[in-house]
């Protein structure tokens, strides 16, 4: 964990809010490879314990706040099954910490 | 939203024939991430569909030519440059990409590539490189290590491997890149960059094929697969494909050849074009 005193307010949080994600998995679709949870590079994913109908354990949503929205996920997902999509952006914060 | 729904919203959802999702491919095959990176390059670039044209050859990537939706063909086994060279010729404003495999390029197929390089045809091949013949159930290939496993050199591979990027280079090919499946942003990147320049592209991706090479081979499962890529891909800029080697240790990616020099379908275009003009001169003479 990053201490939280090192974080500063940035100068402009007041104007400009952080992007905000919404990743969607496509549950029958995926063939469990578990590409997305091993290669997201904020771990926003992990394997669920549902089986789909392909007789895999799709990926699921732990952390949804913390997504970059880097796409990395919907870009390496060799079954078409996840995707991300950038929600209306959050507002501001006076703490700059996550909502 | 269920499933149906949701596959409609994926973004590149319109390149799709959605009917025939899920694909064939196995559990972390890497030809799903191939897919996936040349389907965003399309989209990125957003060239007109109808102008796209994708031609395979057989082999478990050459399925790639049936889930796009554009105007593909599937050839029989080694053919896909030379129908493709007769699909550029006849309507050069297509751009034509062929998706297909190791064996299928560069065994069966293998003279139709050196040729279609030495003349510079203006179109793009993509090879998913994952060391044998998958679909037929795991024989060795043209780029099969020396020493691996496969169900046709049951005591260790001795033949040695062409190097694709070498062969391109030497070949003739203006533009010749290799990536993982692991650096797909570099992977786009490459297939826009062959998509709009003009002349013969080679693109080798190294990918997983973690039911049959990967599971003979003992190298693990597809994840252990891509942090191996991950652990060994060597990214250089315009080194020598000579030395751009392939071994346990070491990857060595990035783009290896990358010039301009006029298309066989230009030179082509105007000769003919000159040639008429000096048959009309003299019959009006
Ligand atoms: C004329 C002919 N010879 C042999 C075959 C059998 N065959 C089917 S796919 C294939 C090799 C495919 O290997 P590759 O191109 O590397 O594709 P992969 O399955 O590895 O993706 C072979 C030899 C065939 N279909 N047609
Ligand atoms: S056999 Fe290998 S190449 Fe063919 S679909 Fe399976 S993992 Fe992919
Ligand atoms: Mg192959």
């Amino acid at each position: 964990m990053t201490p939280q005193k090192l974080w500063r307010k940035p100068l402009d949080a007041e104007k400009i809010g952080l992007p905000k994600a919404e990743i969607h998995v496509i549950t029958d679709l995926c063939k469990g490879c578990d590409f997305c949870i091993e290669f997201c590079p904020k771990k926003v994913l992990e394997k669920s314990n549902k089986l789909n109908k392909r007789g895999a354990y799709p990926p699921k949503v732990v952390d949804e706040d913390n997504c970059a929205l880097c796409s990395f996920c919907t870009a390496i997902c060799p079954e078409f099954a996840v995707f991300t999509i950038e929600k209306e952006r959050r507002e501001g914060s006076e703490s700059g910490e996550k909502q | 939203m269920n499933n149906k729904d949701l596959m409609l919203q994926h973004p590149l959802a319109k390149y799709l024939r959605q009917e025939r999702m899920p694909h064939i491919w196995c559990e972390g095959c890497g030809n799903g991430i191939l897919l996936n990176s040349f389907l965003e390059a399309l989209d990125e670039l957003q060239l007109d569909l109808d102008n796209i044209v994708v031609i395979s050859g057989i082999g478990c990537i050459g399925r790639a030519a049936g889930y796009v939706n554009v105007d593909s063909f599937h050839t029989t086994h080694g053919r896909a440059i030379p129908f493709a060279t007769g699909v550029k010729l006849a309507n050069p404003q297509l751009k034509v990409v062929v998706i297909s495999g190791d064996g299928d390029l560069f065994a069966i197929g293998g003279n139709h590539f050196i040729h279609a390089a030495r003349r510079n045809v203006d179109i793009k091949v993509i090879c998913a490189n994952n060391f044998n013949y998958g679909m037929t159930g795991g024989q060795y290939g043209p780029t099969t290590p020396l020493e691996a496993w496969t169900t046709t050199t049951p005591y260790g591979n001795i033949e040695h491997p062409f190097n694709l990027v070498h062969l391109a280079a030497a070949s003739g090919a203006v533009y010749a890149a290799r990536w993982t499946t692991l650096q797909v942003r570099r992977l786009k990147a490459s297939i826009k960059k062959a998509l709009q320049k003009e002349g013969f592209s080679l693109i080798e991706v190294i990918s997983p094929c973690p039911e049959i090479y990967d599971r003979y081979n003992k190298l693990g499962t597809a994840v252990e697969v891509m942090k191996w890529f991950k652990l060994v891909s060597e990214v250089h800029k315009a080194y020598d494909p000579a030395k751009a080697v392939i071994t346990k240790n070491r990857i060595i990616i990035g783009e290896f050849v990358d010039i301009e020099k006029p298309s066989y379908g230009r030179l082509l275009r105007e000769m003919t074009a000159q040639v008429k003009e000096d048959l009309e001169g003299e019959n009006t003479k």
